[in-house]
């Protein structure tokens, strides 16, 4: 009984000495390998032909031109990246694809395999396969990866599978998953939600516990949000710039809404453009939110009006490190002596690196050209001191060359 | 491609660390930048793998099974799949500046790190400029430390200042020739002593070489120093000192390196310029600076591994008998 191509990759994998086995026993041996094993793994290895091969490589999601039809040179490079892990290495985390382990119980009652000195003819001495086989455990997606259609998809569409194997139990779902049957609808909801082909990618890389969200739920939640009157490019907005927001659930959505919207006592406008310009809010802890709060109204001084004003302009600075906060602060205040009314007006001062503002405060001192009060002469706005490149601080602000700055830097 | 950068990146730049960071800050951003410019090159090309697979191939008479070998492509070494080609450097620092102090720090990428201990070995002089205060003294020796001591400085003249001065660097004067246990009973030994070019080449206290008054306008003053052997608490401490002898007090507001062996302020590479182009031209600028000087060090005389009579025979104390001394003008003058 003649094998067909279809039947022998799919159990190439086994290790066992089955694999030398003679055309007289290749019917029932066959037979009960390939049922166990689409028992013992549901959505497996799919290496169906050599068809195969040759097709998906070049239909992809992404326009990568790295992967293009041009003939290359062959590299001999056979096989060396799946033999080279064997399983005693693996003192991190396994994934286990686990394909193996029902294939040897039922072996045990078969006839006994021949002894490999027995000669066989030309044809069933080319159906031996005898590819190494996979490692069953492994610290590293790459020695599966040319095996499952699923990680090659997920790679073609952008997904870094380096970061991922970093989680095990996330490398695990993924090589258990069907592009097909789960995937595939997931990524059509993605892409509704208007999500870009090109950055499905980097959403998965970040988001990899989505697979195993309930489509429902995820659904449910967007209703929410758009019952919430944001627009559907909005949505499309925060799911981008936070992944993981679609994984919170409705309720926690809703406190961490009605929370921004209880402390800032901001207009529900303003919570909403707020909460689109900055999802991470939604996503990330409070406590550093509340703390911040603290620091603008007790420490620095600031009162409600001000902080509501300038967390509208930078909503990073809800966010931002309080060491860092109370630095730039201490510096511009004290030692710039630039009152509180105009760094109100300029929140940029505090999205900015300590040592920008420094340098630039010397020079501009050194020059004589420290003016900060907007009733003088020859003044100088806080936005254009920190937000401008170096070349254009220098010529238009300082009117001084790049070389006088950087001669003037090593003298600090 | 990835590996002839890689290749460029081996030898020593002076780098300009500024007030306020931490040496080791300084070195871990520039191993960063290095990476980031080594991963940013040209991606691999797609790699390809051989598979024999099995099919029906047209036979002499009738069709037939046979292995054909086809070249498919592989994602094994794709980047997506294994991460970034480079994940760290090797990155080394020459003497060491503390928080408050800046000027130029030397950084060794990769091979270029044996050649940090070499120039450790050649015993070199640094400059630093050192600006003080007087009037008082804190317990740290620097200017937002806690204040001990405020004294009057109006008695103080440049010329004592200058006497100070200079009494401080005819005892270091004793003293280096001292630390480099050379015998001066010999000719050659009083000669170089004459010219004033002898200096340790093992360990020992600091030593200034040569230390002056740059600018005095009370209560601030700045001085040069050419030192060895030092840190930069030490300079602090000569300050303090030097207000002491001077019956007042003073404290070190500013400590710049100014050379450290042979690179200069002007070889140093600021903030905006630690990427991995510049870091490359560096090394190539200072390379064969670098090795010419260290060749003149070795063939001067011995360093202090180096096994003895190999050179001219002593008969000084200090380690073995080998030659210690060495030529400070030469070496140190750049």
């Amino acid at each position: 009984m003649a094998l067909t191509a279809q039947q022998i990759p799919r159990w190439f994998s086994s290790i066992r000495l089955n694999s030398f086995i003679t055309a007289t026993q290749l019917g029932n041996h066959f037979q009960r390998p390939g049922k166990t094993l689409l028992r013992g793994f549901s959505a497996q290895p799919q290496m169906s032909s050599h068809n195969c091969f040759l097709q998906w490589g070049f239909k992809t999601y992404r326009t990568s031109s790295i992967w293009n039809n041009s003939s290359q040179s062959t590299k001999q490079e056979i096989n060396s990246a799946e033999s080279t892990v064997l399983p005693s290495v693996n003192e991190q985390p396994q994934k286990i694809p686990n394909f193996d382990s029902e294939l040897s119980l039922e072996g045990l009652d078969d006839v006994p395999p021949l002894s490999p000195l027995q000669p066989i003819s030309e044809e069933e001495a080319v159906q031996i396969i005898a590819a190494p086989p996979l490692p069953p455990a492994s610290f590293t997606l790459r020695d599966y990866v040319d095996h499952s259609e699923t990680l090659q998809k997920l790679v073609l569409l952008g997904v870094n599978l380096s970061k991922i194997e970093k989680h095990p139990d996330a490398a695990n779902l993924l090589l258990r998953l069907d592009f097909e049957k789960d995937i595939k609808q997931l990524l059509l909801f993605l892409k509704d939600l208007g999500i870009e082909d090109n950055q499905l990618g980097t959403f998965l890389t970040k988001n990899y516990a989505i697979f195993s969200e309930d489509l429902e739920n995820l659904k449910t939640r967007v209703a929410y949000l758009q019952s919430k009157n944001f627009s559907k490019a909005d949505i499309a907005q925060m799911v981008r710039n936070a992944p993981f927001l679609l994984n919170f659930s409705v309720e926690r959505l809703d406190n961490r809404l009605g929370f921004f919207q209880k402390e800032l006592e901001l207009s529900v406008k303003k919570t909403r453009d707020l909460v689109v310009r900055l999802p991470r809010l939604l996503t990330g802890s409070l406590e550093p939110v509340k703390e911040n709060m603290k620091v603008y109204r007790l420490e620095l001084g600031f009162k409600h009006n001000e902080i509501q004003h300038m967390i509208t302009k930078i909503p990073k600075m809800l966010t931002a490190n309080k060491r860092k906060l109370t630095e730039i602060f201490d510096y511009v205040h004290n030692v710039m002596s630039v009152p509180h009314h105009i760094i109100v007006r300029f929140p940029q001062v505090f999205n900015t690196r300590l040592f920008k503002v420094k340098e630039r405060h010397l020079f501009l001192t050194y020059l004589g050209r420290a003016q900060y009060d907007p009733a003088k002469p020859n003044y100088i706005s806080l936005d254009r001191l920190v937000s401008m490149p170096d070349e254009i601080f220098c010529e238009e602000i300082a009117k001084a060359s790049v070389q006088d700055f950087e001669r003037f830097l090593k003298t600090l | 491609m990835g590996s002839a950068s890689l290749a460029r990146l081996n030898g020593v730049f002076a780098a300009y660390k500024p007030p306020g960071l931490h040496w080791k800050h300084l070195r871990d951003t520039v191993e960063l930048q290095l990476l980031k410019g080594l991963n940013a090159g040209k991606p691999r090309a797609p790699e390809q793998r051989v598979r024999f697979l099995l099919g029906r191939v047209e036979g002499s008479e009738e069709k037939e099974l046979s292995l054909t070998a086809t070249s498919v492509p592989t994602l094994t070494n794709h980047p997506l799949v294994c991460g970034p080609a480079f994940t760290s450097l090797k990155v080394g620092v020459g003497h060491r500046l503390d928080v408050r102090a800046s000027g130029v720090l030397v950084l060794g990428v990769g091979h270029g790190r044996s050649l940090l201990t070499d120039m450790y070995n050649a015993h070199l002089t640094k400059d630093y400029t050192v600006r003080g205060l007087l009037g008082k003294a804190t317990d740290d020796f620097c200017e937002d430390g806690r204040l001990v001591e405020k004294t009057t400085y109006d008695h103080v003249t440049r010329e004592q200042l200058d006497r100070v001065l200079a009494l401080i660097q005819g005892s270091h004067q004793k003293a280096l020739v001292m630390h480099s246990s050379l015998d001066l009973q010999t000719q050659e030994a009083y000669e170089m002593a004459v010219r004033g070019l002898i200096r340790p080449m093992s360990k020992s206290p600091m030593l200034i070489a040569g230390i002056r008054c740059l600018h005095f306008a009370p209560p601030e003053f700045l001085l040069e120093v050419q030192c060895m052997h030092e840190t930069q608490k030490h300079l602090r401490r000569l300050v303090h000192e030097i207000g002491l002898e001077l019956k007042t007090t003073a404290v070190c507001t500013r400590v710049q390196r100014t050379r450290d062996g042979f690179f200069t302020l002007d070889d140093a590479l600021l903030r905006t310029q630690w990427d991995l182009h510049s870091i490359q031209d560096a090394i190539r600028a200072a390379g064969p600076r670098v090795a010419a000087e260290l060749e003149k060090s070795l063939s001067l005389g011995l360093g202090p591994q180096q096994p003895p009579g190999a050179g001219p025979q002593w008969d000084g104390e200090g380690p073995g008998s080998a030659f210690n001394g060495r030529t400070l003008g030469e070496a140190a003058g750049g």
